[in-house]
């Protein structure tokens, strides 16, 4: 790739939710409004814009990141998947986000794609993650209504399940 | 808010990053893994004129064991490192340590290297080098150059490297037979920034403290073995000759009774995994 000029706009191409995606950004362009506002996938939300708060959580090339601590340049030619690429389509939800629905692991959903997307991870990478590892991922993220208990609870319930799926 | 305009270079080899540093004078920054620098851009504490993206160098993105120490280049995820077989084994303390640097999703992109490069006194991996004697590898286009981690901080966000330099790796010195570590750390909630760090190395012959988050660079120091007298007394020297900063966190006087007390934990705790 050749030196961008920060006043241009360069094209980027990635894989988004399995999709090629591409569009203009330029190099000053965080991935969390690239996928926003360039893109237009709004289910990757912003919060703090500085890497704490975890709303943002997109996987690049399989790992969970701050897309706000991420420029859009940086993601060329990478994978990345969102809460949006969880379910199998737009009317279903995945275990995951049934388990929060049916334990109460949200109230405003601000937060609720990122860490899903983490939790998403955590139980692919490690179907059998302790209790202790699973509040390690979800340090990572900030909930401001629910507390954390019922976020565990749904947690620990969709965990239950998917190892369940995995022995059947 | 959002960053400034920046130029943005992503080389594949070293040569091209190196050149690009040099011709630029100081107004090109080095990004790895973002994790540190993305923040101040953010908030516009930084203006480069240009971003030099070191991540598509596969020659800085090897973990190697050579000469009794674990090289670590400057393109390596602090993920990658954590999950590096016999890490644990190889160097305890890194393994102690990694835990405790920022969350699962910033060790994903962030960088052991640019750690290191962004000095901050709170931060773990500066004091774990530090602890170790470890040594930074610097790399210009006309010259390269390790330093002994304690010659390399100087002070709060302040390193030796020079504008044209690039911390091209680091390395750990492996674990020796009969070692004992130990890593704490006090934060408010998990993954903030340490108000009091603690890396703790005991041999045979030595027992070793550093310290971070209390003065304005990680610091090191020989200590009396635990479970002999003079320990108690050590620590208080210690902790005073810190000159412990005082933030809205804490006060000097609170980092003060952390060395002291956790201090004590920390070198007991190594002396205990020794063997």
């Amino acid at each position: 790739m050749p030196r961008l000029n920060g006043e241009r706009r360069h094209r980027i191409a990635f894989t988004l939710d399995g999709k090629p995606v591409s569009g203009e950004a330029e190099p000053r362009l965080l991935l969390s409004d690239f996928l926003r506002h360039v893109i237009g996938e709004t289910g990757t939300h912003v919060g703090c814009e500085q890497g704490i708060c975890g709303a943002c959580t997109v996987e690049i090339d399989g790992r969970p990141s701050r897309s706000c601590l991420t420029l859009a340049v940086q993601v060329e030619g990478a994978e990345i998947r969102t809460v949006a690429g969880l379910a199998a389509g737009p009317e279903t939800l995945c275990v995951l986000q049934e388990a929060f629905r049916a334990r109460h692991g949200l109230q405003c959903g601000f937060c609720t794609g990122g860490i899903l997307v983490s939790l998403n991870a955590l139980f692919r990478d490690k179907p059998e993650a302790s209790e202790a590892e699973i509040r390690e991922v979800l340090s990572g993220h900030l909930c401001r209504c629910t507390g954390y208990v019922s976020i565990m609870e749904a947690a620990l319930a969709a965990q239950k399940r998917l190892s369940g799926k995995t022995h059947a | 808010m959002k960053p400034p305009r920046f130029d943005y270079f992503a080389p594949q080899s070293s040569a091209e990053a190196l050149a690009a540093l040099a011709e630029e004078g100081g107004e090109a920054f080095i990004l790895a893994g973002g994790q540190s620098l993305l923040p101040l851009l953010t908030m516009r504490l930084a203006r480069p004129r240009l971003l030099i993206d070191i991540m598509r160098i596969e020659e800085w993105r090897e973990i190697r064991l050579e000469g009794g120490a674990i090289r670590i280049g400057a393109g390596v995820r602090q993920a990658e490192l954590e999950s590096f077989p016999g890490l644990a084994r190889h160097q305890p303390l890194l393994a102690l340590a990694l835990p405790f640097v920022g969350h699962p999703q910033t060790r994903s992109r962030g960088t052991v290297c640019g750690s290191i490069a962004f000095a901050d006194p709170s931060a773990e991996l500066p004091l774990a080098l530090l602890a170790l004697e470890g040594q930074v590898h610097l790399r210009s286009r006309q010259r390269a150059r390790s330093l002994a981690a304690a010659d390399f901080f100087t002070g709060t966000m302040a390193s030796a490297r020079a504008e044209d330099e690039v911390i091209e790796a680091v390395s750990f010195p492996v674990a020796g037979e009969g070692c004992g570590y130990a890593f704490r750390e006090v934060t408010r909630r998990g993954g903030d920034f340490a108000i009091a760090a603690f890396a703790a190395f005991v041999d045979e012959r030595s027992a070793r403290l550093g310290v971070g988050g209390v003065a304005d660079r990680p610091f090191l120091r020989f200590m009396p073995r635990p479970g002999t007298k003079d320990l108690d007394e050590a620590l208080d020297a210690f902790a005073f000759d810190l000159e412990a900063r005082e933030d809205l966190h804490a006060s000097a006087r609170y980092r003060r009774e952390l060395v002291r007390r956790l201090g004590r934990l920390a070198l007991e705790e190594a002396e205990r995994c020794r063997a």
